[in-house]
């Protein structure tokens, strides 16, 4: 927050709402600001930091990936629920698009709550940024803790394994965890299925330089067509499904948990399936 | 144990009762119980009709007041700092002081015992849960100093509450504590004018202002009381918030080379932000205190603001130079 002086936040809070057009400020008005005296809620999350450092990705949503939104009203307006997407494109730019859509475009919006990776708290700027943003690294307690005062949680089960495939393996989805199925048994939580497509095409991994990603502690080092982590301008289309509801005990064995994790698994891939055939052009 | 008509007044053993924290929790209970104080330094404040043995907590004359008298609670403030003596002469005295007293409780029939520990326990770590529990590992893995000898304190302590069952062993980890008094590492660090921050991070913290510690501790005195507690103060900021409170200019510095820098500038053990602990500045180690909430009905008196602004009531800041040594 130091590198983010007041004038500079101004500046960005009015791109922000001018890229989000009309009744964006009334509609984010009507979210109540998080935690203390400081506006920070206990993990970090700062609304007043979002509004305005959200502008480039929105920009980004709005102008370049020209984010085309299906079933958006399928998320419950309130109380707890996790949604379960597929992840793609090297870098996480699937979790922020789908964390705008409900953000700028749902009304009333929501605030979602991505779980990252363990080893993100890592990585200076992106860390203090993330966490402004809401982000929560992914531990069991730390999903408990959101689930419980009613928070709408993101989470990849698939990983980075999803996230770093190469491009021969694209739209494949990866094998799931089972960790957020525990979770949602566990705290009653309905899921929503999101398929993302296009997120796939904005960064094509060609290759993936294993020993320099070892070399840089990193889990790959995709070989992408603009080199540098730039993305393409494909057309990002955010599918979002019926919450689903499951029933049963959050310790069953793991056999009967995994059945459940790939009637989700099927779910989003039904979603991809139906983007992909419903998509006249990669760009377009 | 205060304040019940009629029956003769607790007798409550300080050990660390010299330290400002110390001293803090004698101002607090002094009207309530009669103190015995334990401390290799002389305690400062004659008004408060301490009972003050001055001997190494190690050395059997430290058993003379237990032998002597009954005694209801003993309550170890942290560990003690004597910045004259060789880090392996302090641990001594930290450590296998506490295992002394420890035992004097059991020798002695002292029916309640209060450990100090302190939340920094669990270690800062990029995969920490946002809230920890009481029952995550102490991963606090400073090689040496302070930190070291609190987490082998606490590991003693928690053995010695399962062993005893018949003693009502407390340990109580406390987030940061600040307050106008305490000279500790994260007091003295918020005290700096330019204190360095790890470029690019900025993790969230807890505070707990000193005398919200000393009503705390005081909590624990009552019967019944057992187990092990993380204390929280207010809530929780991020380190920047917390800096821009105070007003301070903070001086960003690439994380790797923060312990370098540290090692170059504080040579001087008593002063400066220890090498060791450089992982708070990058790294969250914040803690749920719901335990001490739902058990003690323990709640803090202070507000954030009030809490953070603590430190500006001391001594007036240190002078601009990133981690001058303190005045001991």
């Amino acid at each position: 927050m130091g590198l983010f002086t007041t004038p500079l936040r101004e500046r960005l809070r009015a791109w922000t709402l001018e890229l989000g057009g009309e009744g964006l400020r009334a509609r984010l008005a009507r979210l109540t600001p998080p935690g203390n005296e400081y506006g920070v809620d206990p993990f970090g999350f700062d609304l007043d930091y979002a509004v305005a450092a959200i502008a480039p990705l929105l920009w980004l949503y709005k102008k370049y990936f020209r984010v085309e939104l299906h079933g958006v009203e399928r998320v419950p307006p309130e109380g707890r629920v996790l949604l379960v997407a597929n992840h793609s494109g090297q870098l996480p730019f699937d979790a922020a698009m789908i964390a705008l859509a409900l953000l700028v475009e749902r009304d009333p919006p929501r605030v979602l709550r991505a779980l990252v990776e363990r080893w993100v708290p890592t990585l200076p700027f992106f860390s203090t940024a993330l966490a402004r943003l809401g982000q929560v690294v992914g531990t069991p307690d730390n999903c408990r803790r959101l689930l419980a005062a009613d928070e709408a949680i993101l989470t990849f089960p698939e990983g980075v394994r999803g996230l770093n495939k190469p491009w021969s393996e694209r739209y494949r989805l990866q094998p799931f965890g089972r960790g957020f199925m525990r979770l949602a048994l566990e705290a009653g939580v309905p899921i929503v299925p999101v398929g993302v497509v296009g997120a796939e095409e904005q960064s094509p991994s060609l290759a993936d330089l294993k020993p320099l990603a070892r070399l840089l502690s990193m889990p790959a080092f995709p070989l992408t067509p603009t080199l540098l982590p730039i993305p393409l301008p494909a057309r990002h289309r955010i599918w979002f499904g019926e919450p689903m509801r499951f029933e049963g005990s959050a310790e069953a064995e793991d056999p009967e948990i995994e059945e459940k994790v790939e009637r989700v698994r099927h779910g989003v891939d039904a979603l991809l399936r139906e983007g992909l055939a419903a998509r006249e052009g990669i760009f377009r | 144990m205060s304040g019940e008509a009629g029956e003769r007044r607790a007798t409550v053993a300080v050990a660390g009762i010299s330290g400002n924290l110390g001293l803090a929790l004698a101002r607090h209970l002094a009207r309530a119980v009669t103190l015995l104080g334990i401390d290799h330094r002389p305690f400062p404040d004659q008004r408060l009709g301490v009972e003050h043995l001055q001997v190494d907590r190690r050395k059997a004359r430290a058993a003379e007041p237990f032998a002597a008298r009954r005694v209801d609670a003993l309550v170890l403030v942290g560990i003690e700092h004597d910045h004259d003596l060789p880090s392996t002469e302090v641990h001594d005295l930290n450590v296998d002081g506490t295992k002394r007293l420890l035992d004097l409780c059991e020798r002695h029939g002292v029916r309640k015992a209060i450990v100090l520990s302190s939340a920094n326990v669990y270690g800062p770590a990029p995969d920490n849960s946002s809230f920890l529990r009481e029952e995550a590992p102490l991963l606090a893995t400073a090689r040496r100093g302070d930190m070291r000898d609190l987490v082998e304190i606490d590991m003693y302590a928690q053995s010695f509450l399962w062993r005893h069952p018949e003693i009502e062993t407390v340990i109580l980890r406390p987030v940061n504590v600040v307050g106008p008094t305490v000279r500790n590492v994260p007091a003295n660090y918020l005290r700096l004018a330019r204190p360095m921050t790890a470029l690019g991070f900025d993790p969230m913290l807890q505070v707990i202002h000193e005398e919200d510690v000393c009503r705390a501790i005081a909590l624990c005195l009552r019967p019944g009381v057992r187990g092990v507690f993380n204390l929280v103060g207010p809530g929780e900021l991020p380190l920047s918030a917390i800096l821009r409170e105070l007003g301070r200019e903070p001086l960003p510095v690439p994380h790797f080379l923060l312990r370098p820098m540290l090692r170059l500038l504080g040579d001087d053990p008593g002063g400066g932000f220890p090498p060791e602990e450089v992982d708070h500045l990058q790294y969250a180690c914040t803690v749920d205190g719901s335990r001490a909430a739902r058990e003690l009905g323990w709640s803090p008196s202070r507000s954030l603001r009030e809490t953070i602004r603590s430190v500006l009531e001391g001594e007036p800041t240190l002078p601009p130079r990133a981690f001058a040594p303190h005045p001991r």
